[in-house]
């Protein structure tokens, strides 16, 4: 990628001005060579590495022998890694979007030039700051039937108030996407915000004169023309769901039984506690594929086919 | 005049650091363990104070966190740089460490101190390959012990159960006294530690065996297996609603606060009585449930990285003398709340579930070997899965978890 941009401002008019660029161009390669390196070595290189164990028969330590096909058959045998992969949709799917209407709402709240802006745009972004981990243990504890919510307002009197989502089987894996919305929404707020700000006033003006409500304006003209932050922010929120691990670590461990297990969380523990080298990176492989076929779309819409018009 | 000072300064403290170097060259251990609670680092520090005293360097390299520490020492060991010496649990963990030559054979050692003598044969077994003992075991933990609360039992006019049908019985009747008859940790390490107590308790020793050792779908076709099963499954009525994802120690401490009856654990938990101030065979007592009072035992171990280094080797030799002198394994196991490795020291001054522990062990027909001895943890952690599956859906039959370990035997082993 970043040979390509250091290549492209030269326009080769003529053989001198070719020399002098491929001399301004050298120290600027050797420059991005390490980086360079590092993009092939440590990231595209461990990745086919991982795919290439994926297809081995490695359990502590890496072998290379030829297993061919057996971890990845294994692998959608296990019930443990298909609930996996539905619980990441759902989570994926809920999370993504309910940051995104939530994250939009707080804006247009704050948006209104509200009295006490700061404080608002401090608490709405707060959560932000604590690590998925703290998340994590800190809305065990408030889910938590005998500790929690439920006991509170047991507690005022309501005794057959019931909200046990976080040990039951079926509705665990949501009270994890409440804590990821809990968590992810104010960053997606403050993306939303700085958009917001960058409205021209006068479409608010012309808006106002031709007598629009306001709830249109936001919806058919601010809301396209946030388009850039939409995507800033589903590509952030998006990766934050890949990578799910931390929270499920703390908040459940997967449970109930293994409701809320996820793919990441599938992969450390077979790569790290059991010992199960070929099936950890086969399921790490399916992560990778599953990424590439989700993003390959998007990639191709946004750069490879604008380009190829141009040309 | 700066540049002057500044030269010598930086040849003074490189004169410093290669002397220091120099210096702890002649017995500086660096340990890796993951001994990271408050009585794990005290039960550690035994270690460390003896061999401090034993004219030694004790660097203390701890990781929280087993799988966390195991990975760091393996991915060193690989890498060239190992520790002085490492622990493992007793078990599989390092078969493929001594089958690449990463670690040292300490029989010399062994033989010299008559290890297969003192030691219970399991985790003699446990720590020999190929004829050689590979690493030092330093503890024995009995993994299926039920505490109990004193007081609950007495007000309720119940004896704490002595099989696992009895105490569902007696489970039911304390429930119905608004007692949590049964505190667990449910988090799948837990679930399934619970379920071997049961396997061995109510399925017996050879069970236990066949299940986690030979793995042959046979076992788990009997109808005594089935019925353990159901009796697990019966459990699940004798926990609270909020057991979900509690973790151990928070499962314990509902015993020592008087909300719940038993609790099945680890003799580590003993330190959470300890620290509460209460005292084993007074506030709790402490009972192996099952017809005949079988123990699981597992326990720690020490390996030390094969090394070339001459000097290093006689640290490690040290440090072996260190790990099991008699003195130093009575004061370390009463810290960690495991009993000494050696059968052959007198453990009267330890307290009463220790002495009960130990007397249990001094019969071999009594010992069984725990589940991190007899299967890989590919395996363990299928029929985990399997388990907190099963323990957590009410709706699943017996058959079907049945069918799960099957599929876990044929993939996972």
């Amino acid at each position: 990628m970043e040979t390509i941009s250091i290549r492209a401002p030269s326009t080769p008019s003529s053989a001198t001005k070719a020399r002098r660029s491929a001399r301004t161009r050298l120290p600027a390669a050797i420059a991005l060579l390490p980086t360079a390196l590092v993009v092939l070595v440590v990231y595209i290189g461990c990745m086919l590495w991982t795919v290439r164990l994926s297809f081995t028969s490695s359990t502590l330590l890496p072998k290379l022998d030829w297993f061919g096909l057996t971890q990845y058959m294994r692998l959608f045998a296990n019930d443990r890694f298909v609930t996996s992969a539905e619980n990441i949709v759902i989570f994926g799917v809920l999370f993504i979007s309910g940051c995104l209407i939530i994250g939009f709402l707080m804006a247009v709240f704050i948006d209104q030039n509200v009295r006490g802006e700061g404080l608002f745009r401090t608490v709405f972004l707060y959560p932000y700051s604590m690590s998925f981990v703290v998340t994590g243990v800190a809305w065990q504890w408030f889910l938590n039937p005998g500790l929690g919510l439920q006991k509170l307002v047991r507690d005022m009197g309501f005794e057959s108030f019931t909200f046990d989502w976080l040990v039951n089987q079926r509705m665990a894996i949501y009270t994890i996407v409440i804590a990821g919305l809990w968590h992810g929404s104010g960053l997606t707020m403050a993306i939303m915000l700085a958009g917001l700000r960058g409205v021209d006033k006068d479409l608010w003006k012309a808006a106002k004169v031709d007598g629009i409500p306001t709830w249109r304006v936001y919806t058919s003209v601010v809301l396209p023309l946030l388009r850039p932050m939409v995507v800033t922010a589903t590509v952030l929120l998006a990766t934050g769901v890949v990578k799910l691990y931390d929270l499920v670590v703390a908040m459940t461990l997967g449970g109930p039984g293994i409701a809320t297990e996820v793919p990441a969380k599938f992969v450390m523990d077979h790569l790290f506690e059991r010992n199960n080298i070929g099936l950890g990176t086969a399921a790490a492989t399916i992560m990778l594929i599953t990424v590439v076929i989700v993003l390959a779309p998007w990639v191709y819409a946004r750069y490879v086919r604008p380009q190829g018009r141009h040309a | 005049m700066s540049m002057t000072t500044r030269v010598s300064a930086y040849t003074l403290s490189i004169a410093l650091i290669w002397s220091t170097g120099a210096f702890a060259q002649q017995m500086k251990a660096e340990v890796l363990h993951w001994w990271t609670s408050a009585g794990e680092s005290a039960s550690v520090k035994v270690f460390a104070d003896q061999f401090t005293k034993a004219g030694g360097t004790w660097v203390d390299n701890a990781i929280a966190g087993g799988a966390n520490a195991r990975t760091a020492g393996i991915n060193r060991m690989v890498g060239g740089n190992p520790p002085t010496m490492m622990q493992f649990n007793t078990g599989k963990q390092f078969d493929e460490l001594v089958s690449n030559d990463l670690v040292r054979d300490v029989d010399q050692q062994a033989q010299a101190g008559k290890w297969r003598q003192i030691m219970p044969k399991p985790i003699v077994d446990a720590t020999v390959r190929e004829g050689k003992f590979f690493a030092v075991p330093v503890n024995i933990h009995g993994q299926n012990w039920m505490f109990y609360n004193t007081k609950i039992f007495a007000d309720a006019g119940l004896e704490p159960p002595k099989t696992f049908p009895e105490l569902v019985e007696s489970g039911e009747k304390l429930k119905a006294k608004g007692i949590i008859p049964l505190a667990l940790g449910g988090q799948p390490t837990w679930e399934h530690n619970l379920f071997r107590a049961v396997v061995v308790g109510h399925g017996g020793a050879d069970m236990f065996r066949q299940l986690y050792g030979t793995r042959k779908p046979d076992v788990v076709k009997t109808p005594k297996f089935k019925e353990t099963v159901e009796l697990f499954g019966k459990m699940r009525g004798l926990v609270d609603p909020g057991s979900p994802g509690r973790n151990w120690n928070d499962a314990t401490a509902l015993v020592i606060t008087n909300k719940a009856a038993m609790h099945f654990n680890g003799d580590w938990a003993k330190g959470e009585f300890i620290a509460a101030g209460q005292t084993a065979g007074k506030e709790y007592g402490c009972t192996v449930v099952g017809q005949e009072p079988k123990l699981v035992i597992g326990g720690d171990v020490f390996v030390f990285p094969a090394t070339k280094d001459k000097a290093a080797l006689a640290t490690q030799d040290k440090l072996i003398q260190v790990l099991l002198d008699p003195a130093t394994q009575i004061e370390f196991n009463k810290k960690k709340g495991s009993i000494p490795v050696r059968m052959d020291v007198d453990v009267s001054s330890m307290d009463i579930c220790a002495q009960k522990s130990h007397a249990i062990l001094s019969d071999p027909a009594n010992q069984v070997e725990s589940m991190e001895i007899l299967s890989p943890p590919n395996f363990s952690g299928a029929m985990q899965d399997a388990v907190t599956q099963y323990w957590n859906n009410p709706n699943m039959s017996a058959d079907a978890f049945i069918e799960k370990i099957v599929s876990a035997m044929r993939d996972a082993t």
